[in-house]
């Protein structure tokens, strides 16, 4: 069953459209990340879905009813919002009660509940402090507690671990990920991390310019992506300049005749060759090209290299590293069926 | 440097005190002269103003108009700070214009139209008369603080409130009310003791027949000086460092007074 | 539906604050206008009309006095107490949070103090008997204690007195907001702490000066106590004669007349303080 349906939904700010005709379905109980850069929409698109933004144009459904013009009170939703947005002057275990309180439930059940939730997301025992003498990942999850509370048709989240140092950031991805697969719940999370994306998400939807570039599972995103845009966001990838004739690209005077496995996105003539540092090889003879600095990250080694006046990069486990040394010139060989020709 | 501006700090701060410490002084005689150092120590002025029925009137519609001023003066301006924070527009401007503008204007200038309006309504000298001026003159304080407490808020709060289900009159209950409260006291403090120090409008408004202290000192000062006259000046002195001082323990005075960022 | 804020009040709630002070703030104002041109009836209020009798006397030489006379008084208090005041909220916005309540508390307590508190203490503190003449006469610098009270030094005092703290609270937020990194880095860069006041803060803050200068101006410009308790009667300002012709002389189209020319004065000045804020945030 689809939960949640976006048609044709477009928010423009005067002269500026931050949202253009989006077109998606996302299935019930399922993990969807809208991943992109700053200003690239996917904060406004969630704003639209709550109802927290009027559209310009186009329909927001859940469950197949259009709630466009819904309010925002009347959806049903959970948000956890950027800041937070707890409520400075309610303890703990009222701020997570708070929808509840809204809804008239009594204070018995209200009570019940709160302890419920904030067992729910390991934070039992806290619930008559105030929200200042909590730590910032216990009012992480005390934010995600409040958004749960009502059993929300659509759980969003925007940027919700940004305010987080490193470590427990990633702690809190997996703990939401665990969280929303045992409740099930159909789940909306803007984030700018790619990592964190595809560490939680099951359905990646990016997006650049108020548009959608590409929507579906992280994996296919990141082998298969719809172009250059969406090939350089997910994971890094090297983006070189190349002409497409048939199944073979000409590059750097190089003609290279693409395998199985090989995808083109675009017609012949001027385009790009998408292909993984990881997936940069070195070869006896091919691509000529010079070592300009090399990278020791410990878990891996990159190599930049000059590809006819062209940076590219290679990566290699520490076990496999190359004996090759800074000035050095190597020949390129690119895995064959992990290539991808995208328009330029 | 830094001691030479601490030292340029305290001096002003000794000169502020000086007259002040003259007037304690004038309070504590034993005797009628206002003498000081003052002769004869006894704190017998201080009982005579909580008896002296002359005093004590005046004590009375003082603190009276005080309070009912300022709560009214809070009373508009809620909606008034509510509604420039929530809707801004023209009415907003015009609004908050005229909320500050009281206090902008000499108030002789308020003092002499609120003469001339009570004449016409033929409220002249009446005790609602000395509150409802107050009322007018002193709501530019809530009106500051007020609208200080809402820009502080975040937004974020607000959407919150509506995702969770909650529906304007709902969120202005829940959340924007409890969250201002501070500020509606503070502005209620502020009101309260610059209505019991208020002089020109009470007097113009109603002098002979509403006498409050400052217009009962003033008359003391052409008729025959007393001790009272001391006591009084500490009590109200008293009674303004206590209320700002509260103010200042609990809230946070550099930013009711304008400041962004204060080292601890 | 919308975002943020808006919206959050219901729509007729801007009604009840502007009602209340159309009524009582506004009309007042109407009514003052008018009787400024109404005629006078002696021994009574007045009489409708329409007549620019009071206006006429205002352009007599005993008028200019007075308006000469009020500008001089409040200007040079004005002057004296943001001279006095712009070092002082240097030094105080550059204290801790806990001093800076202090000073602040005692400032709203000293600006909050009834004129003829203020009045009345300082007139004490100057006189012969309980005042510094007192102490000067005790230090051997006088041969008797004498009075400085009533008189221009007494006045000047007393007007200081009274706009010192409000000099202070206007200058307080525009220089809070200074980064203090631009004092350290004229230090840096060789300039010695004054050198650094004068170079750096005062050119930076020069808008925020005028416009406190023009507000203390008109904070002082509305003193109608001080002069008579501390000043001898060729030094009442308009407020003083304002009050005077309205309770003691009962000519109340008279006294709406000069109160009309001093709300004039008054929003003009105050429209320019307000001009040179904008300007200033305009520049930020």
């Amino acid at each position: 069953m689809t939960e949640l349906t976006l048609r044709g939904l477009t928010k423009r700010f005067g002269s500026l459209t931050a949202v253009e005709d989006v077109t998606l379905e996302i299935p019930n109980g399922r993990f969807v990340c809208l991943l992109g850069p700053s200003g690239c929409g996917k904060t406004t698109l969630l704003r639209l879905i709550a109802g927290l933004e009027e559209p310009s144009a186009g329909q927001v459904l859940v469950g197949g009813q259009d709630q466009t013009r819904v309010p925002t009170h009347k959806r049903d939703f959970g948000m956890v919002f950027q800041s937070l947005a707890l409520f400075p002057h309610l303890t703990v275990a009222e701020n997570v009660a708070y929808p509840l309180a809204i809804r008239g439930v009594d204070r018995a059940s209200r009570r019940k509940r709160a302890t419920e939730l904030l067992d729910l997301v390991r934070l039992p025992d806290v619930g008559d402090r105030r929200i200042h003498q909590l730590s910032g990942g216990q009012r992480q999850r005390v934010a995600i507690a409040r958004g749960l509370a009502i059993d929300p048709k659509v759980f969003l989240l925007d940027e919700p671990l940004s305010a987080l140092d490193a470590n427990l950031r990633e702690h809190m991805q997996v703990e939401l990920r665990q969280l929303q697969e045992r409740l099930g719940v159909t789940t909306v999370v803007v984030t700018h991390d790619q990592k964190e994306a595809l560490t939680m998400a099951d359905v990646l939807i990016v997006m650049d310019k108020g548009r959608v570039q590409q929507m579906g599972a992280p994996m296919d995103l990141y082998r298969d992506p719809a172009n250059a845009f969406v090939a350089g966001f997910i994971g890094s990838t090297n983006l070189i300049p190349c002409r497409l004739a048939g199944r073979a690209v000409e590059l750097a005077g190089t003609r290279i005749e693409l395998a199985e496995g090989d995808r083109v996105k675009c017609a012949d003539g001027d385009a790009v060759l998408s292909v993984r540092p990881e997936d940069v090889r070195f070869a006896e003879a091919g691509l000529l090209a010079r070592v300009t600095f090399i990278r020791d990250l410990g878990e891996s080694v990159q190599f930049t290299l000059d590809l006819d006046g062209r940076e590219v990069s290679a990566l290699f486990a520490p076990r496999e590293r190359p004996g090759v040394g800074l000035g050095d010139s190597v020949h390129l060989a690119f895995e064959p069926g992990q290539r991808v020709v995208l328009a330029p | 440097m830094r001691s030479l501006g601490a030292l340029y700090v305290i001096a002003i701060l000794l000169l502020l005190a000086a007259p002040l410490v003259v007037v304690t002084g004038v309070s504590l005689n034993g005797g009628q002269s206002l003498n000081f150092p003052p002769q004869d120590m006894s704190l017998r002025w201080y009982g005579a103003l909580f008896q002296q029925p002359d005093w004590l009137g005046p004590l009375r519609n003082s603190v009276l108009i005080a309070a009912l001023a300022s709560l009214l003066a809070v009373a508009v301006a809620l909606p008034l700070a509510l509604h420039v924070w929530a809707r801004g527009g023209w009415l907003g401007r015009a609004l908050y214009t005229l909320g500050v503008a009281p206090f902008m204007l000499p108030p002789v200038i308020t003092a002499l139209g609120f003469l001339v309006f009570w004449i016409s309504l033929g409220m002249y000298g009446q005790f609602s008369a000395t509150v409802v001026s107050h009322a007018v003159f002193l709501v530019t304080l809530p009106v500051v603080t007020i609208s200080l407490g809402l820009q502080a808020i975040d937004p974020a709060l607000i959407e919150a409130a509506r995702v969770m289900g909650a529906p304007r009159a709902k969120v202005l209950r829940t959340v924007v009310l409890p969250l201002i409260v501070p500020y509606m006291i503070s502005g209620y403090a502020f009101a309260f003791v610059l209505s019991l120090n208020e002089y020109i409008i009470a007097y113009m408004v109603a002098g002979f027949t509403v006498e409050t202290l400052p217009i009962k000192i003033f008359n003391s000062l052409r008729y025959g000086y007393t001790p009272i006259m001391g006591v009084v000046s500490v009590l109200f002195v008293a009674i303004a460092v206590a209320v700002f001082g509260l103010i200042g323990r609990y809230g946070n005075l550099p930013r009711l007074l304008g400041a962004e960022r204060v080292r601890e | 539906m919308s975002a943020g804020v808006g919206r959050t009040t219901p729509g007729w709630l801007g009604a009840i604050p502007a009602v209340w002070l159309a009524v009582l703030f506004l009309i007042p104002f109407a009514i003052m206008l008018s009787v400024s041109v109404a005629q006078r009836v002696p021994g009574g209020f007045f009489e409708p009309g329409f007549e620019l009798a009071s206006y006429a006397r205002l352009f007599t030489a005993f008028f200019g006095r007075i308006l000469l006379t009020s500008v001089l008084i409040a200007g040079g208090a004005a002057l004296i107490c943001v001279a006095l005041a712009f070092p002082f909220t240097v030094i105080l916005a550059g204290m801790r949070r806990r001093a800076q309540t202090l000073v602040l508390v005692m400032l709203l307590a000293v600006l909050s103090l009834s004129e003829v508190i203020i009045g009345f203490s300082l007139s004490t503190l100057l006189s012969r008997t309980a005042g510094v003449g007192n102490l000067f006469a005790a230090l051997g610098l006088t041969e008797t204690s004498q009075a400085y009270t009533p008189g221009l030094f007494a006045l000047m005092a007393g007007l200081c007195y009274l706009g010192f703290p409000y000099a202070v609270l206007v200058l307080y937020p525009p220089v809070s907001r200074l980064d203090p990194e631009l004092g350290e880095a004229a230090r840096s860069m060789g300039a010695s702490p004054l050198r650094g006041f004068l170079t750096v803060t005062v050119p930076v803050l020069r808008a925020p000066i005028l416009g406190a200068l023009i507000l203390v101006f008109v904070f002082t410009l509305g003193a109608y106590l001080l002069p008579q308790l501390l000043g001898r009667p060729r030094h009442w300002t308009l407020s003083v004669h304002i009050t005077d012709q309205a309770i003691f002389q009962s000519n109340l189209p008279l006294a709406a007349a000069m109160a009309v020319v001093l709300l004039l004065v008054a929003l003009a000045m105050v429209g320019l303080a307000l001009l040179l804020g904008r300007q200033r945030e305009a520049g930020a």
